[in-house]
């Protein structure tokens, strides 16, 4: 019953689209694709709406191979991150249209569009032109429509991504709550992001996917917590994870000419040089600190965001608090050491906070 | 400044006005002189400085036999083959260019833009080059002198530009239009007249247009592919010259020719400024 997929690979031209993808979707569960733009995040959708043919792999649903069941009998909605709807249409017609094409009767398509515009906010737009609609608004229209059709799967696609700050807060909020009360318990949810706190606030099973290779499945704390390699690691924070080569001596961590006491969870550690991972958060500014140089300072909502250099060390580190400074400043920061990652030469996360280890 | 501008505003517009009208006022009037109206110089007002006569417009109607040259006919020849050849061609045209726009085609180093450039390149030849295959060709289906053979020759004429147009248009209509149409049930044929057709009716406009109007205009095939069977207009006209130029006839020929034409462009021009010929989709 579950949407199971195994090895799938794409390669269209040089670089694998999709590089061996293999995933058990269950329903009921609603799963984030977490990747930067060009991991292949829409090719994964897409391949799963039947839109693209993998070269390899296997799919299977509802006892069937999904991938000899053509797009239009597989009963799935999709949302894109721009805003595609039917401009010939107003906004009741484009949501009636998929129950149009199934030839469902017109009083049961009044009722449920009806319905399915007032979930996303839209009562009383019924007649407008899509052209005469915002942005926002343009893209509930989509949502509308591919929820009007109590799909199997419903497919999401950086739905929020082409928004404005405000819409895309408050259509995140909207997302939640048709997540946690509109969904039928036998549909598959697959939403895609660039955005680690949009991940971390879905809350469902996260997939972690990096140029077409899946890096690391499971859910949104697993992976804040510890996350498998240093790419999972710098995917899965915004601002990325700091990392830093470092070493151990005598009980002391050790990178540009910067010393601090060995935390507990880092005292097994074989190696002696290693990837030390501190989040942009985990760092403060602090008098006895030591000293760095802001490169850029940039302030983003209501914290600031300070670009800062040592030697040949980059870091960046995140301020709750809107502070200015002035390129070429000094200064003193001091790290968080209970809360530092050390990942192995290879990239491979060796000790973490929360106990993990995959070396 | 404000002043000056809109002076040479209005006085541009007035120039390019009265340089477009002109030759319609002077042929409107030609066609109701005569003779002796025509020769006596310029002239212009009716019943003040000429007599006007309605033989020039009887001419057209009369049959050879009594001296007239007949346009009836080839007129509605003239529409007959322009419209089906248009129509063809666009259907035609539209069904090639969505392919072309949205699928892969590949034969060994022939790909979609080489066969479009194929399709635009039937327009590049001078027409002379292509008169004498055309000539053999029909000869050899028995089609010339037919109205069958000169429509299959202003399909092979108007296509490419309907190919061209509707190519350019369908690659401005974003694929994740027909995506979605897939993906809500439609198969291809269903996502292709239910929603990119019903989004591409101002392009088919523009394509419609053109077709007509290089069908209706035509001189050259109509010309060499005909004799006595079939005539269509532009070659009737171009008959009607004789030793003694017939202006008033000629004039009102023109105008009758024109009308087609003319209609056409005010039905087009109230859709474009209806503003829905571009902006249908962002």
């Amino acid at each position: 019953m579950n949407l199971v997929a195994e090895n799938l690979s794409y390669k269209p031209d040089e670089q694998f689209h999709l590089n061996e993808v293999s995933f058990n979707f269950e329903k009921g569960n609603i799963y984030t694709i977490l990747g930067r733009t060009l991991s292949g995040k829409t090719t994964l959708l897409k391949t799963i709406a039947g839109l693209l043919t993998p070269d390899t792999g296997t799919m299977q649903f509802e006892e069937k191979d999904f991938l000899k069941v053509p797009v239009w009998e597989r009963n799935i909605a999709m949302v894109y991150q721009q805003f595609i709807n039917y401009p010939h249409l107003n906004v009741f017609e484009n949501v009636a249209f998929p129950l149009k094409q199934r030839k469902v009767n017109d009083r049961v398509i009044t009722d449920e569009v009806t319905k399915s515009l007032k979930s996303v906010g839209l009562e009383g737009y019924e007649n407008r032109k899509i052209q005469e609609l915002s942005g926002g608004q343009q893209q509930r229209v989509s949502l509308a429509r591919s929820l009007v059709k109590n799909a199997k799967i419903l497919l999401l696609d950086e739905p929020l991504v082409n928004l404005d700050y405000k819409l895309r807060e408050q259509l995140r909020e909207e997302f939640k709550n048709i997540f946690s009360q509109g969904l039928s318990e036998d549909s598959i949810v697959v939403f895609s992001t660039t955005d680690p706190r949009e991940a971390m606030e879905i809350n469902g099973e996260v997939i972690v996917l990096d140029q077409g290779k899946v890096l690391q499945v499971g859910s949104a704390k697993e992976i804040f917590e510890n996350p498998k390699t240093l790419k999972v690691a710098e995917i899965s924070n915004d601002p990325p994870m700091n990392i830093l080569k470092a070493s151990i001596e005598t009980n002391k961590i050790r990178f540009e000419e910067i010393e601090f006491e060995l935390p507990n969870h880092l005292s097994n550690l074989k190696e002696k040089n290693f990837n030390l991972g501190i989040r942009a958060s985990d760092i403060s500014l602090s008098d006895s600190g030591f000293e760095f140089e802001v490169e850029l300072s940039e302030i983003s909502g209501s914290e600031t965001l300070l670009h800062l250099k040592r030697g040949n060390s980059r870091i960046i580190i995140s301020i709750e608090e809107v502070l200015n400074f002035n390129i070429h400043d000094k200064v003193k920061i001091n790290f968080n050491s209970n809360k530092v990652y050390a990942f192995n030469e290879n990239g491979v996360l060796a000790s973490s906070p929360f106990g993990g280890s995959y070396v | 400044m404000g002043k000056l501008y809109k002076f040479l505003k209005y006085f541009f517009i007035t120039f390019w006005a009265v340089f477009v009208v002109a030759p319609f006022l002077w042929a409107l009037t030609t066609s109701f002189k005569d003779f002796n109206s025509v020769n006596g110089g310029a002239t212009y007002i009716p019943w003040v400085d000429f007599e006007p006569k309605l033989e020039g417009w009887r001419v057209l109607i009369k049959s050879p036999a009594n001296g007239g040259v007949d346009i009836i006919e080839p007129y509605f020849n003239s529409l007959f083959v322009t419209c089906t050849a248009s129509l063809i061609s666009i259907v035609l045209g539209t069904l090639s260019a969505y392919a072309l726009s949205r699928f892969t085609f590949k034969a060994g180093f022939v790909k979609n833009n080489d066969i479009t450039f194929f399709f635009i390149s039937q327009r590049i030849m001078p027409p002379i080059v292509l008169s004498i295959p055309f000539f053999l060709f029909l000869g050899a289906i028995n089609l010339l002198d037919s109205l069958i053979g000169l429509i299959i020759v202003y399909i092979v004429l108007l296509m490419p530009i309907a190919v061209w147009i509707m190519v350019d248009f369908f690659n401005k209509v974003p694929r994740e239009i027909d995506e979605t149409a897939l993906i809500d049930g439609c198969n291809p044929y269903q996502a292709f007249f239910k929603v990119v057709l019903p989004n591409s009716i101002p392009g088919l406009i523009v394509a419609g247009m053109f077709c007509i109007i290089f069908g209706w205009i035509d001189f050259f095939f109509a010309f060499i592919l005909t004799f006595t069977e079939v005539q269509l207009l532009p070659v009737k006209i171009v008959a009607l010259n004789s030793s003694i130029t017939p202006w008033w006839s000629l004039s009102a020929s023109a105008l009758v020719s024109v009308a087609p034409l003319i209609i056409v462009a005010f039905i087009v021009e109230r859709y474009l400024s209806k503003g829905n010929l571009s902006g249908a989709i962002k």
